[in-house]
């Protein structure tokens, strides 16, 4: 179809001709694309549009300009640390998780057989195990039954069990190591699968052009073979350690102690599904966009320089 | 150095006959590997033990990870809990294979059906819609579930499955995901379709998808495991459509006394799309065709 000649009189001509000659690739997109502009797309633009009114889900919205922004930036103390936190723990998390995913995937397809199905689902099922991450609500209980507690009880390196989820400077870094237990997801299975489309000839080429070892290996041929999973896995990990707040309402509270846990995410559900501050709840979720869209950004320039 | 290539050896590493592998790099790897794999396996070994501990056990001080006495006292109480319940056990199961099943096959389907024109075809607007995609994915459900309600009320869908499962079939990584696979495969496998005269749902169905089985294998996998940790309570009211996931969660808050019931819904609700992905597991990993066939 994409193939045939187009005989061009005119160009506005020719797009109608195109688009007329692609009816069947349309028809293809249609059920999907109708869904995703009224799921995706359509509640994006909704919320945008919320985030510069105020509105309590009963009443009209009330159009208020930047008021939400200005509230938020300048007066809203929680929303600093929200920030805070959330930075802290993209920052960690992301790249960490990233090269622990890059690693592990790497790693894993060195094995073969029996060996890497097993590696591959002991490091994927924390992240599929719906909400099998409460058993950290155990091992991290503020009890003596807590294992944690007990375990460092029994070893003497404590005598008095610690309140490990309601103590401020833990809360965090505990969150941080469950995140990062749950974080071999679809970046992971990704880098696996693109692990092994790379061309094997190729590493038989690299050996002759003096390639030594597999550190040299990966970083001159495998890398730069599955620049899309990279990509891919990047958005995801960017993805997944900022809209963190699941795991913190779960283990921390929302709101956590003192606010130790409370992430951009929280706050966001904080106002929206409890205060019913719609238009305040939109303008938190359109900075948190922004902040993803400029990370993305950042990161996809990191990238293209891999290999090259 | 010259080595007997013709003679198979069954070894645990790849490759290492032929390139660049000394046996102290593996050594330190699998080690490496060991380490991790612990920590990554012991929280979920933790949750399979609690699941058949004895009360007592549950309680016990200092706390053991491995049970001692293992028992299956905790699933039938769980069973006789579930059983009593106002809606039948049966009724939450019905549920949730409706909007899993409904959910995964669907987004699939409609997903890999738009994926293709996109990878294979050339037509306008093509590329901005591919970057809509690509920039939804920037985009966590957090921040939209508050509109999406309004426009499953404004649909009229409110308190149906649909208002579960037509949203699910629009989210942006399953498009992007069986897209990127979709390219690999040669065009020229599909310009030969064409010339045989095969019209392009027909290439579609049996051609293109048959050779992406791995990428929707995945996806499958991954929407599975999102479907079935809906508890639809936000589009959901009436208890007669709730699925399992809720039933279960409602066991978990109910406190201290069910502990050990709790420790079976932990248990299930982990045990279920693992299990599903062991299922899929060596067709995602082993057959990935698509590498075999390039241009």
């Amino acid at each position: 179809m994409s193939k045939k000649t187009t005989k061009t009189t005119n160009n506005e001509w020719s797009l109608l001709n195109q688009i007329k000659r692609s009816k069947t690739s349309y028809i293809m997109l249609a059920p999907y694309f109708i869904l995703f502009f009224l799921f995706t797309i359509l509640p994006v633009i909704t919320s945008i549009v919320f985030s510069f009114t105020n509105f309590n889900m009963l009443e009209l919205p009330e159009f208020v300009g930047w008021d939400n922004y200005i509230r938020l930036l300048l007066d809203d103390d929680i929303f600093k640390t929200a920030i805070r936190n959330t930075l802290i723990f993209a920052v960690i998390t992301g790249p960490v998780s990233y090269f622990m995913c890059l690693i592990f995937a790497w790693i894993i397809n060195e094995f073969k057989g029996k060996v890497r199905a097993l590696l591959t689902l002991i490091f994927y099922a924390p992240s599929i195990s719906g909400n099998a991450f409460v058993i950290w609500l155990i091992i991290l209980s503020g009890d003596r039954y807590g294992y944690l507690n007990g375990f460092l009880m029994r070893w003497d390196f404590i005598s008095e069990p610690i309140l490990w989820l309601k103590t401020e400077k833990y809360v965090l870094p505990l969150l941080i190591i469950v995140q990062l237990w749950l974080s071999l997801g679809t970046g992971f299975l990704t880098f696996i699968a693109g692990l092994q489309t790379v061309d094997k000839t190729l590493y038989e080429a690299a050996a002759v052009d003096g390639v030594k070892n597999r550190w040299q290996e990966l970083f001159y041929v495998t890398l730069p073979s599955m620049k899309p999973q990279l990509m891919f896995g990047a958005v995801m990990q960017i993805t997944q350690s900022f809209a963190v707040a699941d795991i913190s309402i779960q283990l921390a509270g929302n709101p956590s102690i003192n606010y130790a846990g409370t992430t951009i995410v929280t706050h966001l559900l904080d106002f929206g599904t409890f205060r019913y501050e719609m238009g305040y709840s939109s303008a938190i979720a359109s900075v948190l966009f922004l902040f993803m869209i400029g990370t993305n950004k950042l990161v996809q320039r990191l990238l293209r320089k891999v290999g090259s | 150095m010259k080595r007997d290539y013709s003679k198979p050896k069954k070894r645990l590493f790849h490759r290492q006959k032929t390139l660049n592998r000394s046996m102290a790099g593996n050594l330190t790897l699998f080690l490496f590997m060991a380490v991790c794999g612990v920590f990554m396996v012991l929280p979920l070994i933790m949750v399979v033990n609690n699941a058949l501990k004895p009360l007592d056990e549950l309680f016990r001080y200092p706390p053991k990870i491995f049970v001692r006495n293992p028992e299956f006292d905790n699933f039938s109480d769980l069973f006789v809990l579930m059983s009593n319940s106002w809606v039948p056990l049966s009724r939450y199961i019905l549920n949730t294979v409706i909007i899993t099943g409904g959910g995964t096959i669907g987004h699939v389907l409609f997903a890999s059906l738009a994926a293709y024109p996109l990878a294979k075809h050339n037509f306008p607007g093509k590329n901005i819609l591919f970057k809509i995609v690509v920039l939804s994915l920037m985009f966590s459900w957090q921040v939209t579930q508050i509109p999406n309600y309004m426009i499953i009320s404004w649909l009229g869908i409110n308190n149906t499955y649909l208002a579960v499962i037509l949203p699910a079939f629009a989210y942006g990584l399953g498009l992007y995901l069986i897209k990127q696979f979709m390219e690999q495969i040669p065009d020229s496998l599909v310009e030969s379709a064409r010339l045989d005269g095969a019209n392009e749902y027909r290439i579609f169905w049996a051609i293109i998808m048959p050779n992406v089985k791995p990428a929707w294998l995945t996806l499958a996998v991954l929407q599975f495991q999102s479907m079935w940790g809906n508890t639809g309570s936000t589009y959901l009211r009436s208890e007669q459509l709730k699925p399992l996931q809720y039933a279960l969660q409602q066991i978990v808050n109910s406190g201290p006394a069910r502990q050990g019931a709790a420790a079976v819904v932990t248990f299930i609700i982990a045990a279920i799309p693992i299990t599903f992905f062991i299922i899929c597991q060596s067709s995602i990993i082993e057959t990935m065709t698509t590498s075999g066939m390039k241009e």
